[in-house]
């Protein structure tokens, strides 16, 4: 019987196989930042082990950073010694780090990828959740704890338990306006939070296959919000033309040796999947979140839910906490939801193509009186590069504020914070209650909606905007 | 890691479901470069409001949290298992975990129990009827048991169940493999990335 993509490439990094036993894994590429590692090497020093292949292993600074005077010493003394401790760590045991300042540095998700690190066929991993970004390459690529972290760096490999595949095919083309994030948003709706759970999710059909590399980030980013180990789309030549030149793409020989093997790895016709969703690309919409799990969102054109349309008691309550947590009521349209803020950054959607798309819609307009949008790429090159492109200048003539590369208020580690009920449209990855500062309310979006939203000062999609333009332009 | 044959403990009923990672520890704890100290940051916001479960005074002491489904969900900070450890827990019981928290939970100690919705529900009720309810969560026969229950069998990895029972760490059984690792890595095609810079 045929294999799947995320079979093969589990076979291909098996150490050691016994029955009664995990695999044990070998680790192509190991990703490190400063919130889960310091315990990590800590473990190493008090057992006196080194990092076993630092020639695999690369750290970035990122979810701490301040976004604004990043010249000037971290005010918070906290973050800084977090900081500084990655540092002093990744001299001691001989790590390459991009710190704060650097032309490398930015979010860990994001920075993988633009060197060429995160290639098709590869394991990847990083103590974050949102290590499923890479799998957009192909990649087996998963997030872990800090006690894997300190495995990986002692042993290059990970005991691993078995997992099952799940295909979700998307046919037909996305219709206009409508991006990765609606989908990615519109299959946790479907499959849930826990839907995923124990699955590698491979991403197939048409629809996926037309989507860039970076759109297809930004649905694999999002598989761990519906539980999943992983989740993957079969490397093409989208994939290889992406790769080709980057600073740690295989060169000459290599690079021929390895689109070779890459091309093997698509999941054979045979192949059984575990699970399988459909989803017709042709009924998706602009897609928003009412709720407080990223598996509570609906079409922006619906209305807030009322939690007694839930049949299962648990989603019933789960709704219920989160409309009064939220501040919403029951049959609301979504549309009439006002925001007090916007985000455009994290490993979601923090790459150059989502600036762009945000700052198509905000060019020659204003942002709404009363709303503060927050512009943070994803890192230091899609900052230069935006700034190339004049991307910077398009988000301040509209009001917007373009601050430095990090996490920022993805997860409010640094500065970067909703005040107590504040809400925002935001393009990062989770609406958890107070994930972006206490008390604040996250409505998840693509950049184009939260661009709009940031003009109009509601919930809305580009296409609500038909005449703003015009008059910001008088 | 701290071996876990059997506990016996009191709970703290905990009726909701899908509590993220973010909830057990909010983001700003995650400073913090050690393994412990986490304990005041436990369920930080929820605790500021006195009806919330582990403020209430008949829960106090408590070392089996029972909570609903899709627990641990979100991000993969390990830090919320150092923080339900800390705060005292040994165990946490629901019907469904996400696996990366299930996952960090098992290699500190804390062993994570999955039950029937049902079952947990009959614990809810046990509990809330008398707090003083002492529940057994038994790794050695698999099960959970307590005064007014019949006996829940539970499934466990039986390679896991061996660590806990142990204590053992996982590191040192690794590098006990260092030949197989060495042949491994001596076999990888050339074409595989380094993070080495060129220069």
């Amino acid at each position: 019987m045929g294999r799947t993509l995320a079979e093969k490439v589990w076979d291909d990094h098996v150490v050691r196989h016994a029955e009664g036993e995990p695999d044990l894994l070998f680790i192509d590429l190991h990703l490190l930042h400063e919130v889960t590692s310091p315990q990590a090497f800590d473990g190493l020093r008090l057992a006196g082990r080194k990092v076993r292949r630092t020639d695999l292993t690369i750290a970035t600074e990122d979810h701490n950073t301040p976004t604004l005077d990043i010249d000037k010493p971290i005010a918070d003394p906290v973050s800084r010694l977090q900081l500084e401790t990655l540092r002093a760590n990744c001299a001691e045991f001989g790590v390459r780090l991009h710190s704060l300042g650097d032309a490398e540095q930015g979010v860990v998700h994001v920075v993988g990828p633009q060197l060429g690190l995160t290639q098709p066929g590869t394991t990847v991993v990083c103590g974050d959740s949102h290590t499923s970004t890479h799998g957009a390459f192909g990649a087996l690529a998963f997030g872990i704890g800090t006690s894997q972290v300190e495995h990986v760096l002692a042993t290059q490999t990970l005991p691993l338990a078995p997992f099952r595949t799940m295909a979700i095919t998307v046919e037909g083309e996305l219709p206009d306006g409508v991006t990765a994030k609606d989908l990615i948003l519109a299959i946790i709706a479907k499959i849930g939070t826990g839907g995923g759970q124990g699955y590698v999710l491979e991403y197939r059909g048409s629809a996926i296959r037309g989507l860039s590399m970076e759109a297809r980030m930004t649905i694999c980013n999002m598989s761990i919000e519906a539980g999943a180990r992983a989740g993957m789309i079969a490397p093409d030549e989208t994939t290889f033309a992406y790769l080709e030149g980057r600073d740690h793409a295989p060169k000459g020989e290599d690079w021929d040796a390895a689109v070779a093997y890459w091309k093997t790895l698509a999941t054979d016709e045979d192949a059984v999947y575990d699970a399988e969703v459909f989803i017709d690309a042709s009924t998706l919409s602009p897609f928003v979140t009412w709720g407080t799990n990223p598996g509570q969102g609906a079409p922006l054109g619906a209305d807030v839910p009322d939690p007694a349309s839930f049949e299962d008691p648990q989603e019933r309550a789960s709704a219920e906490n989160a409309l009064r947590y939220m501040g919403l009521t029951a049959g609301t349209p979504l549309r009439e939801v006002s925001v007090d803020a916007v985000f455009v950054g994290s490993c979601t959607n923090g790459r150059i193509e989502d600036l762009r798309a945000a700052a198509a819609v905000v060019e020659g307009r204003k942002v709404a009186d009363g709303v503060r949008m927050l512009v943070v790429p994803g890192s230091v090159r899609v900052a230069l590069q935006a700034v190339a492109e004049g991307l910077d200048k398009v988000f301040t003539a509209a009001g917007a504020e373009w601050r430095h590369a990090g996490c920022s208020m993805c997860l409010g580690m640094n500065p970067d914070q909703l005040a107590p009920g504040e809400r925002c449209a935001s393009t990062s990855n989770r609406n958890f209650e107070g994930r972006q500062g206490k008390g604040g309310r996250t409505h998840l979006v693509s950049p184009q909606v939260a661009a709009a939203t940031a003009v109009l000062g509601h919930l809305a999609s580009p296409a609500d905007l038909s005449d703003a333009r015009e008059t910001a332009e008088v | 890691m701290e071996k876990f044959t059997t506990h016996t403990g009191r709970v703290v009923p905990l009726r909701r479901s899908n509590v993220d990672t973010d909830q057990i520890i909010p983001a700003h704890w995650l400073k913090k470069v050690t393994r412990s100290g986490f304990e005041d940051g436990l369920f930080e916001a929820w605790r500021k409001d006195d009806s919330f479960v582990l403020n209430q005074p008949q829960y106090a002491g408590a070392s089996i949290l029972v909570a609903g489904p899709e627990f641990g969900t979100g991000s993969s900070r390990e830090h919320a298992v150092w923080a339900l450890e800390n705060y005292g827990f040994r165990a946490v019981i629901s019907s469904r975990f996400a696996d990366i928290f299930r996952g960090n939970s098992l290699k500190n100690g804390l062993l994570t129990v999955i039950l029937p919705q049902e079952a947990v529900e009959r614990i809810w009720a046990l509990v809330e009827a008398d707090p003083t309810a002492e529940v057994t969560v038994d790794l050695e026969a698999r099960e959970v048991r307590a005064e007014g229950l019949d006996s829940v069998p539970f499934e466990l990895d039986e390679n896991v169940r061996w660590r806990l029972l142990n204590g053992l760490d996982d590191i040192s059984i690794t590098l006990q493999q260092e030949s197989e690792i060495s042949e491994f890595e001596a076999n990888r095609p050339a074409f595989k990335p380094t993070t080495v810079q060129a220069g």
